[in-house]
């Protein structure tokens, strides 16, 4: 008889701590976020939406080299590549299908050129599927994004418009084909 | 055979091969370079070092290039105590090498990134500036970025010593070294398209493709075939995104080993070409508006005018093709589609294969000939290919003299500098000059009929039993013996000619000859080039019928199939149109737009040779099966499917039971049940990419991958890859090899044939040993100002490459060629044009081998029909003359050119 009293004596003595330890919530800091009125704090390095970012001379950095389309687990990088009246490289159109992407992030270690990077934009939700296949204008950024002083076709030997020969980084002129000197 | 130690490793092998081969042989990776096993050794790449032990004692050895050493019996080497002298080697060869990879057209199939990453070297220490050098314009066909070289001299080696260019070479010294031109200016090799493969870095690379690059692993590959002509080289062209993006080589030691011409390589862009016939279409009267016709309407339109219809066949479409035609038409319906003096010299060559004794000469035996007298052909431009094996040829003297010395034949340049300027002997009966001039011992310039003359001569001197020629002149007679005792004291005499000149009796005569070298102990080379792809298929299956498209046109028909065949360039233009207008109903099969299908009432959009299977029979009578390599839209389908209901396979084997001696037909292809893990093979690599992004723009739900019914391979990655098989080689990829280098790993023994594929099938088995003679005719006295002789060109005889861009920006339209004697008779002034009976007016150009009294016209070119033409034509200076828009005198490469003004459309 005693034990059942005292069980429920041991009830009720619970519930009054759990009502106690819920209302001492009421001075606590609240967890819940109240997105979207409220925003989440975003790391740099968070792998969010990809854009393509352009050289710090405004130019387009990507070359269309595919090195991303091959990295791709889900092969959801398609683009194809063509060339300025120069001889500079960038692709005719890239294409992300979002509805495949998974978010790892190799298509930003394989590229050489750190034209295509993650962002910690992650609010990509569509109605329709089909509006998540993203082509290069819907991606390509004005600025630089997280790495800002890389350039490429600099740093490259092949020549491009305003750039010629032996004038990117660490290149002497262009030799002499006819010359025999030592 | 010796034994050798490599790595505590006892090897068995053959000490008359380089080190670095037989390494590779065994399976071992070694990085190299410079060797190639087409062109041995000459050491300057220092890549494949490797340590040499003078006895079971010695533990320091020394250092020696595999490529230079040959195998001593119970030596011993060491690949990897040489490792670090590979990775300073390599990092000293990189110290210039420009930061390029991603827009290098090489990147992803570079051997010099495979060699880098073998030898172990990732980081520039080197810290000073870089080389750098200017480029060239080099052509439509090469693209030249010198910044990547790494003096290797491949390309030197290849293009010059190998391919007898003579345009291109090493410039400069030491760390200056450039390859190049003289100057700027299109690479006149009829095989620069090889530095693309040849070169182990990007810096000659394919500037075709380049226009629409995708990377190696990219491209949707299968097995196939060069359809440019008769040599049927084996190919690799790859496709993505639904266009056909480039050809390369496939190997194949019997019928192309490691090169192609430039016809084959870049020949191929009229597959994307906006003047192909994407949709079927009918006509109610040959000038009436067309139709759409869906895929099941012109099947069944097809079918239903098939009862009472002639079929007139193609030497350009398959054997599968042409047999389904005549099974829809009735054999004695059937037409070849050629004319008949052609369809003649097509059966004229079976017949000889089969019933004279010699022995068919592949591009092997041609390299192993060591004399050789080319009968009337123009090998480089209607065969290219073996050119490119004849060149090799006349260096067997040379070999033998190394041999004597006991040399080894991959010592390269020892050799070259051993041999000099001396040669195997190579005669040449033409009637003009050829690109292989400068090869040969003597050249003989005559009309097809005096060289057939010359010819039986030669017969007769070699064997007196052999028809006799009377009146020969005492030059003549000194030519024939001279050339009859070259041949009689070669070990492997090596007779060509073909059907280029248009001569029966040129044929007979190369037959009489080959027949008359048959000795006890030796059998003569054979080669008679044949016009087209598939020639010699349908000579096959017109081996009991003598219909040519003469016939044809003559036969009163009211109903007609034409399969892929453009009948203007087959015969004269007005007895084409006397018969089109004599059809009531005109059916075309063809996959480009021609003159014939703009008449046609039903017109069947017909797949090329990349979207569709079948079979191409060779000039040697060899049977090859090319796989589709994708699938095009789904209103162009493949001929066979229009003609007929049966599956392909079904069709093969009906050629297989119906051609004599056609059984080896239905074994092409390792058949319809193979699998490698229970799975077909797929034609996409298994880094191929995105799949699932490709096609989104359209629909983001992907579609169901395209099926290939009847095929062994799939239009998708699904499937093993036969990595180490090369039972279906559509792409040469060994694990560390991206580069076609890695074919090494499929060959039975580097440089020798695959270990599993198909080289084809002969369907001819020559062992006859009793001589037969063909009669000498006399040749028909022509009448008429100037004597004709067909010119060709590589780039623009051909029918279907012509519609390629890079092929239009090497060729010309047409133009005549004469002496110049005859021409200041004709009172012809440099910018003048000529006008040529029969015909319009054209430009001209002055040949100086040239025989007065004859001229020269171009087969296939635009502007004029060569078989509008009798056998001897009047030509007259031409008023009101104003030079065509697409006469580019700078494009007709030959050596004896005498004088082109620049208002005449090129340069002297």
């Amino acid at each position: 008889m005693l034990k059942i009293f005292l069980h429920q004596l041991n009830i009720i003595w619970s519930q009054i701590v759990s009502l106690w330890l819920v209302f001492l919530h009421l001075f606590h800091k609240s967890d819940t976020v109240e997105y979207p009125d409220v925003k989440p704090h975003m790391f740099p390095r968070w792998r969010g939406r990809i854009i393509l970012t352009r050289d710090p001379d405004g130019e387009e950095r990507c070359v269309a080299c595919n090195l991303c389309a091959v990295a791709c687990p889900v092969d959801c990088i398609a683009l194809q590549k063509t060339e300025d009246e120069d001889g500079r490289w960038y692709p005719e159109f890239f294409r992300i299908n979002f509805s495949r992407c998974i978010m790892c992030g190799f298509c930003e270690e394989a590229c050489p050129t750190h034209a295509i990077q993650l962002t910690p934009d992650f609010e990509m939700a569509e109605y329709v599927r089909q509006d998540m296949v993203w082509e290069k204008e819907h991606m390509l950024i004005d600025g630089t994004g997280k790495y800002h002083d890389y350039n490429f076709y600099k740093v490259a030997g092949k020549a491009i418009g305003g750039k010629g020969k032996g004038e990117a980084l660490d290149e002497l002129p262009p030799t002499d084909r006819r010359s025999l000197m030592p | 055979m010796v034994k050798i130690t490599v790595d505590g490793k006892v090897l068995e092998v053959d000490e008359s091969k380089n080190l670095l081969e037989e390494i590779l042989s065994q399976g071992e990776d070694l990085p190299y370079f410079c060797w190639h096993p087409s062109m041995g050794s000459v050491g300057s790449c220092r890549q494949c070092a490797v340590i040499e032990y003078a006895n079971d004692e010695d533990e320091r050895g020394r250092l020696n290039m595999a490529c230079m050493t040959a195998p001593r019996e119970g030596a011993r080497y060491s690949i990897e105590k040489a490792a670090k002298f590979r990775a300073q080697a390599i990092e000293s060869i990189m110290i210039n090498h420009p930061h390029d990879c991603p827009v290098c057209e090489e990147g992803g199939e570079c051997h010099l990134q495979d060699m880098t990453v073998m030898s172990g070297h990732n980081y520039r220490r080197y810290d000073g500036k870089k080389k750098t050098h200017t480029n060239q314009y080099l052509g439509p066909f090469i693209g030249h970025e010198m910044n990547r070289c790494i003096t290797c001299y491949r390309c030197v080696r290849f293009y010059k010593d190998y391919a007898g260019g003579t345009d291109f070479g090493p410039q400069a010294s030491h760390d200056n070294t450039y390859f190049g031109r003289w100057q700027e200016g299109p690479l006149e090799s009829e095989f620069s398209g090889n530095l693309a493969e040849v070169c182990p870095t990007g810096v000659f690379t394919d500037k075709p493709f380049s226009k629409h690059y995708v990377r190696k692993w990219d491209l949707q590959t299968a097995p196939s075939l060069c359809a440019g002509c008769s040599v049927g080289c084996n190919t690799n062209p790859g496709e993505r995104y639904g266009t056909l993006r480039r050809v390369v080589n496939r190997f194949n030691d019997e019928v192309n080993g490691y090169f192609l011409c430039d016809r084959g390589r870049f020949g191929t862009g009229y597959v994307n070409s906006d003047e192909r016939i994407t949709v079927s279409m009918t006509r109610s009267a040959h000038d009436a508006a067309p139709h759409l016709a869906s895929t099941d309407e012109a099947r069944s339109q097809l079918q239903a005018m098939a009862a009472n219809s002639i079929g007139i066949g193609s030497p350009r479409a398959s054997l599968e093709a042409n047999f389904a035609l005549r099974e829809l038409v009735g054999a004695e319906n059937f037409y070849a589609g050629i004319s008949t003096n052609e369809l003649a010299m097509s059966r004229q060559i079976l017949d000889i294969y089969r019933s004279r004794p010699v022995n068919i000469a592949n591009i092997k035996d041609i390299e192993a000939s060591d004399a050789v007298l080319i009968l009337g052909e123009d090998v480089t431009n209607t065969a290219a290919r073996l050119a490119l094996a004849l060149r090799q040829s006349v260096r067997n003297l040379g070999k033998k003299m190394a041999r004597d010395m006991k040399f080894p034949e991959w010592q390269d340049a020892a050799i070259r500098q051993l041999t000099m300027d001396r040669k195997s002997p190579l005669y040449i009966l033409s009637a003009h000059a050829t690109r292989l001039d400068d090869i040969a011992a003597r050249v003989k310039i005559g009309t097809a009929a005096n060289s057939a003359r010359l010819g039986f001569a030669i017969a007769h001197e070699i064997d007196s039993s052999a028809p006799a020629v009377n009146g020969l002149s005492a030059d003549e007679k000194e030519l024939v013996t001279t050339i009859a005792s070259a041949l009689k004291e070669a070990s492997q005499p090596l007779i060509i000619s073909g059907t280029g000149a248009m001569s029966q009796a040129l044929i007979a005569a190369a037959a009489n000859i080959a027949t008359a070298l048959n000795g006890a102990d030796k059998k003569a080379n054979l080669a008679l080039v044949s016009a087209e792809a598939n020639s010699m298929g349908l000579a096959l299956l017109m081996e009991s019928s003598d219909n040519s498209l003469d016939q044809a046109m003559a036969s009163n028909a009211k109903a007609a199939i034409v399969l892929e065949n453009d009948l203007y360039r087959r015969a004269p233009a007005s007895s084409v149109d006397s018969f089109i207008n004599g059809l009531d109903q005109l059916a075309v099969l063809d996959s480009l737009k021609t003159r014939t299908g703009e008449q046609a009432n039903l017109v069947l959009a017909a797949g090329t040779f990349a979207e569709t299977s079948g079979t191409f029979v060779n000039y040697e009578v060899r049977a090859q099966h090319y796989y589709s390599v994708f699938k095009p839209v789904d209103t162009i389908r493949s001929s066979a499917f229009w003609l007929s209901d049966k599956k392909l396979s079904e069709l093969t084997q009906g050629c297989a039971d119906s051609i004599s001696g056609g059984a080896g037909i239905a074994t092409l292809t390792p058949g319809e049940g193979f699998s490698v893990s229970g799975m077909k093979v797929p034609r996409q690599q298994h880094r191929y990419s995105g799949r699932t992004a490709m096609r989104a723009n359209i629909n983001v739900h992907e579609p169901k991958q395209e099926q290939d019914e009847e095929g062994i391979l799939t239009y998708s990655m699904e499937g093993v890859s036969a990595l180490k098989d090369a039972t279906v080689f559509n792409t040469a990829w060994a694990g560390g090899w991206n580069s076609n280098q890695s074919v090494f790993k499929f060959q039975s023994h580097t440089g020798a044939a695959l270990k599993q594929a198909t080289k084809g099938h002969c369907l001819v088995e020559n062992s006859v040993s009793e001589k037969t003679w063909s009669e000498v005719t006399d040749a028909e006295k022509v009448t008429g100002d100037f004597e004709v002789f067909p010119l060709y060109h590589l780039f623009g005889s051909e029918e279907l490459t012509a519609n390629t861009e890079a092929i239009k920006a090497k060729a010309t339209s047409a133009y005549i060629a004469i002496n110049e004697a005859d021409a200041s008779k004709l009172g012809l002034q440099a910018s003048d044009g000529v006008s040529v009976e029969h015909n319009g007016a054209v430009p001209y150009i002055i040949r100086s081998s040239i025989a007065p009294g004859t001229v020269g016209i171009p087969v296939g070119l635009k502007g004029l029909n060569f078989r509008d033409l009798p056998a001897a034509i009047s030509l007259q200076k031409a008023t009101d003359w104003a030079t065509p828009s697409e006469w580019h005198a700078a494009n007709i490469i030959v050596s004896d050119k005498t004088s082109v003004n620049a208002e005449n459309g090129g340069e002297a």
